[in-house]
């Protein structure tokens, strides 16, 4: 039909764009339940250890409070995820500040707030807390076994082989600080009993089905006596993945307390900031080896991420990070060993990446490093080294023909006039001593999907229907944040059946209405539940070829129409369901970390400048390029969109975000007055730029897209600071008096060899 | 309690309020003006943007008292027609929605203020909204799109950092 041909790969409007824009939408702050209570929690304070005691203040009338603890939880006191360690709520033993212990309602937000300060927790504080990894490994007071939650490698070749034929080996230490993701909306539920005795929670969430599975086992209730649900969601990054089954799980205790009635418990900026969980820190050290003409012989990486007091999810950030470690490129000889370590913070967690981020900071930065000490050029280390159509990646999966990893560097070198400015501002470095400008890249890749088997394991299931009156619904619990999946979805079943955008919608994602089509992450949602939908799409399509009359091809939306009148008169209800069926070609062994953990890649060149002003050591970021290869793109302006977006979620966690840890070990700067995140004033021109090669194995050949813009920026900014300061810089965030020490640490020859050590043979 | 009278959205305000409140609690709890959003309680992300008197301000910061007189406009009391609705709709310029309406807000005391705006003037002119998800580039584009709207005989707009 016209114009239909193009709803995938065309700039629609997002369905919700309007709504957003007026302000009418309701996120779940905004939802009125009249006589619904005010929700709090009492959190403890110490880096671990037991609560003694709970002294309630005797001067307040407790009966007009709900109180709950530990002792009120009508089924496992559990967060379910993947190691069963973690409680909803402390009852004694606790290892972390900030966890849960005491819940409070009441009718009236101040008296809520009094209460709060009323309740005393008499803790016996951990006297051993660990707060970073190194002292972790040592496990003097271990919190865990070993104090490591996953230790894994994955092993290529023979590393000492490598180690033998190089002719020069570089070796650096990497560090990367915690993240918070910094949704503008805060976390929040409410929770009540409807009156068929449903308990209900809704909220602010990316994984309904997480929230589903804790609450399952918390409350000890059937799926059908219990519904999750969905609201606008103002941003998750990953930090609404696995948070917001605790405050699900809080809401849930405190309205079942409360004999049914709706309690709000939505928390403010600061609760959020102490609570919730971190991009998880990291320190990677790692070796490279090369012959001298930069063709690698050895990639050997330790890489540790720090993953809090409980596990969560640590195991699967980790192994996505020891993953894409070695990079997007050809090296026989390759070690990761990756450790999940437990320490005495509150446990970090998902946020866009994944793991990934903190080890492609570390491998191109000393990419970088290596390049200085072979005296080559940092693009010419990398152009010898991509992986090509052919190759083995480190895991062992043979590169196809259909990448061109090439290409992508090609035309961001173009359209940054990347050599033409290296060689200015080598120039104007010699004749400059108050300003230096610096340019930097980085090349990267991003799976996408869950790793290895994960999909297998998820089995998800989408379904679409169509009613009487030709309009299709997409049934799957895949939830809109922000990142456009509403809007994306719906062009990929309007594509595959050839209609117009207007005609489908998603339902509400609601745990009594829709499938479970898997969490929300992992840059999954278009590639895997795209290609679910469009699989139900066209089954859908066919039966009403085969069973109402519907032409093979060419009709018009008022054929589609008549036929789904046709069909639902004759048959009832035109519901079609799908299911995850994984790639002939993903082999994956967990064990050995050898196979082919992802069905596609996206391949990324990243181009940072900089200026530095030697006065004040502030790094300005003033232009950057992106340029990657995602098979398909479904909605240009989304996807450009997702890019530019994380381009500047990168550009804090390089040069402004530091998470500063109080006593206790939970977050000190846990307000947006002092944690600062970039303004429109910090933001230079993003240029992004999309290639499409065929292959990818989501709909129309689209891969996974929203993660891969937080891993390159970082190190592309740093890699431009060292090359126009001449420094050793390895660790992000790079604040102004970091920028101070590596200049005094490579003394004013740093400065004045002007061009960095990289630029001296280019 | 206090004896109040104000301006709301083009419509006179007149009874006895809380005047220790927040503009923010008024505006949402006891107007159900809810497009005004709560990011931060400090005055720091602008997600609760008013215009008193045509001046951009932040509403967890301003207790009722305060607007005695005043006239107000919130997000609820943007005109329809208004040329930065169609412009943030389609130009991109909404992700998770949460900074918008504070956004919209932001970018109508500029455009009231300068209707034709550089590239500059827009970026700093919105660096008291927070944004996590756009990178503020469509955002850019949306003002500039609707300075234009707004500006017929105008030249076309130039996009902030254009995009393939």
């Amino acid at each position: 039909m016209d114009g239909s041909g193009k709803v995938l790969g065309a700039s629609v409007r997002r369905k919700d764009a309007l709504e957003k824009v007026t302000g009418a939408v309701r996120y779940v702050d905004d939802i009125v339940y009249p006589g619904a209570w005010h929700g709090g929690t009492v959190r403890t304070h110490a880096p671990g250890g037991v609560v003694e005691q709970i002294e309630f203040d005797p001067s307040i009338d407790w009966s007009q409070y709900v109180v709950v603890t530990a002792a009120d939880v009508p089924g496992d006191n559990l967060i379910r995820l993947i190691d069963p360690d973690q409680p909803a709520l402390v009852d004694r033993v606790f290892r972390h500040a900030a966890e849960p212990v005491v819940l409070l309602a009441h009718a009236d937000r101040l008296a809520l707030a009094r209460g709060l300060a009323g309740v005393r927790l008499v803790e016996a504080a951990n006297p051993h807390p660990v707060f970073d990894i190194d002292p972790a490994l040592e496990a003097v007071h271990p919190i865990c076994p070993a104090n490591v939650y996953r230790d894994y490698r994955m092993v290529k070749g023979d590393p000492a082989a490598g180690e033998a034929d190089a002719e020069v080996l570089f070796e650096g230490r990497f560090e990367t600080g915690a993240q918070e993701h910094v949704y503008i909306e805060p976390q929040g539920m409410i929770a009540h009993v409807d009156a068929d005795g449903v308990l209900v929670i809704e909220g602010s969430m990316q994984c309904p089905f997480y929230v589903l599975d804790t609450l399952l086992g918390l409350t000890a209730r059937s799926s059908d006596r219990l519904r999750i649900v969905h609201r606008t969601t103002g941003g998750g990054f990953g930090g609404k993945e696995e948070y917001p089954s605790h405050i699900a799980a809080h809401a849930a205790l405190l309205t079942l307390k409360a004999g049914g009635r709706p309690v709000r418990l939505i928390y403010d900026r600061a609760e959020d900031m102490l609570a919730t969980p971190k991009r998880h820190p990291s320190r990677s050290i790692v070796r490279l080896g090369a012959k001298r003409d930069g063709t690698l012989t050895l990639i050997d990486f330790d890489f540790a991420i720090d993953g809090g007091a409980y596990a969560t999810l640590s195991p699967v950030v980790l192994s996505r990070g020891l993953i894409h470690a070695p990079g997007p490129y050809r090296c026989e000889h390759v070690r990761v060993r990756g450790r999940a370590v437990a320490t005495n913070h509150p446990p970090n967690g998902a946020f866009r990446g994944f793991g990934a981020p903190q080890a492609i900071f570390a491998m191109e930065v000393a990419l970088d490093g290596l390049a200085g000490d072979l005296g080559i050029p940092p693009l010419e280390l990398r152009r010898r080294n991509m992986l090509c159509p052919g190759d083995v990646s480190a895991p062992g999966q043979r590169m196809d023909a259909s990448m061109d990893f090439h290409r992508v560097l090609d035309e961001a070198l173009e359209r940054s006039d990347y050599l033409r400015r290296r060689e200015d501002f080598s120039r104007w470095n010699i004749d400059n001593q108050s300003v230096k400008k610096g340019i930097g890249l980085a090349t990267f890749y991003h799976g996408a999907g869950f790793t290895g088997g994960g999909e297998v394991y998820l089995a998800s299931r989408a379904a679409v229907r169509a009613n009487a009156l030709g309009q299709v619904e997409i049934l799957a619990s895949s939830s809109e944040m922000g990142q456009g999946s509403s809007t994306t979805l719906c062009q990929i079943v309007a594509q595959a059946l050839e209609l117009p955008i207007e005609r489908v919608t998603q339902a509400a994602v609601d745990t009594h209405a829709v499938l479970n089509s898997g969490p929300t992450v992992a840059s999954r949602t278009c590639m895997v539940v795209g290609r679910i939908l469009e699989d139900a799409a066209r089954e859908l399509r066919a039966r009403l070829v085969s069973a109402a009359g519907l032409p093979d091809n060419g009709y018009s939306a008022q054929a589609f129409t008549d036929a789904c009148a046709r069909y639902t008169a004759a048959h009832g209800e035109l519901r079609v369901e799908s299911r995850y069926e994984p790639p002939p070609d993903v082999n994956w062994d967990d064990k050995t970390f050898r196979g082919s953990p992802y069905a596609s890649y996206a391949w990324a060149c990243y181009i940072a400048e900089v200026e530095i002003d030697l006065r004040t050591w502030e790094v300005n970021l003033t232009d950057f390029t992106a340029v990657q290869e995602i098979g398909k793109v479904v909605n240009p302006v989304i996807a450009a969109g997702q890019v530019e977006g994380g381009v500047v979620q990168a550009l804090g966690y390089a040069l402004m975000e530091k998470v500063v840890w109080g006593e206790g070990g939970a977050m000190a700067n846990n307000r947006f007055t002092n944690y600062i995140i970039p303004t429109s004033a910090d933001t230079p021109p993003i240029r992004v730029f999309f290639q499409e090669q065929p292959g990818g194995s989501g709909p129309a050949g689209a891969k996974g897209l929203g993660e891969l813009p937080m891993d390159g920026p970082a190190p592309a900014i740093v890699n431009a600071i060292n090359f126009a300061l001449g420094t050793d810089i390895h660790a992000i965030p790079v604040l102004p008096e970091d920028v101070m020490l590596a200049l005094e640490a490579v003394g004013t020859s740093g400065i004045q060899g002007a061009r960095g050590r990289q630029g001296a043979t280019r | 309690m206090m004896q109040m009278a104000f301006s709301l959205n083009g419509r006179r305000v007149d009874g006895e309020f809380d005047p220790a409140q927040r503009l923010l609690d008024f505006l949402r709890i006891e107007r159900g003006l809810t497009g005004t959003k709560e990011g931060c309680g400090e005055g720091e992300c602008g997600a609760c943007a008013v215009l008193i008197d045509g001046t951009l301000v932040n509403s967890c910061l301003v207790l009722l008292g305060q607007v005695q007189g005043r006239v107000l406009l919130s997000i609820e009391g943007i005109a329809t027609d208004d040329p930065l609705l169609e412009s943030f709709a389609s130009s991109g310029a909404t992700q998770c929605g949460i900074c918008t309406p504070g956004m919209v807000i932001a970018a109508r005391a500029l455009l009231d203020r300068i209707p034709d705006p550089t590239l500059d003037q827009v970026r700093e002119a919105l660096a008291g909204n927070l944004c996590r998800c756009t990178g503020y580039t469509r955002i850019y584009d949306a003002v500039l799109n609707a300075s234009a709207m707004a500006l017929p005989a105008a030249a076309p707009p130039v996009g902030a950092g254009g995009s393939a």
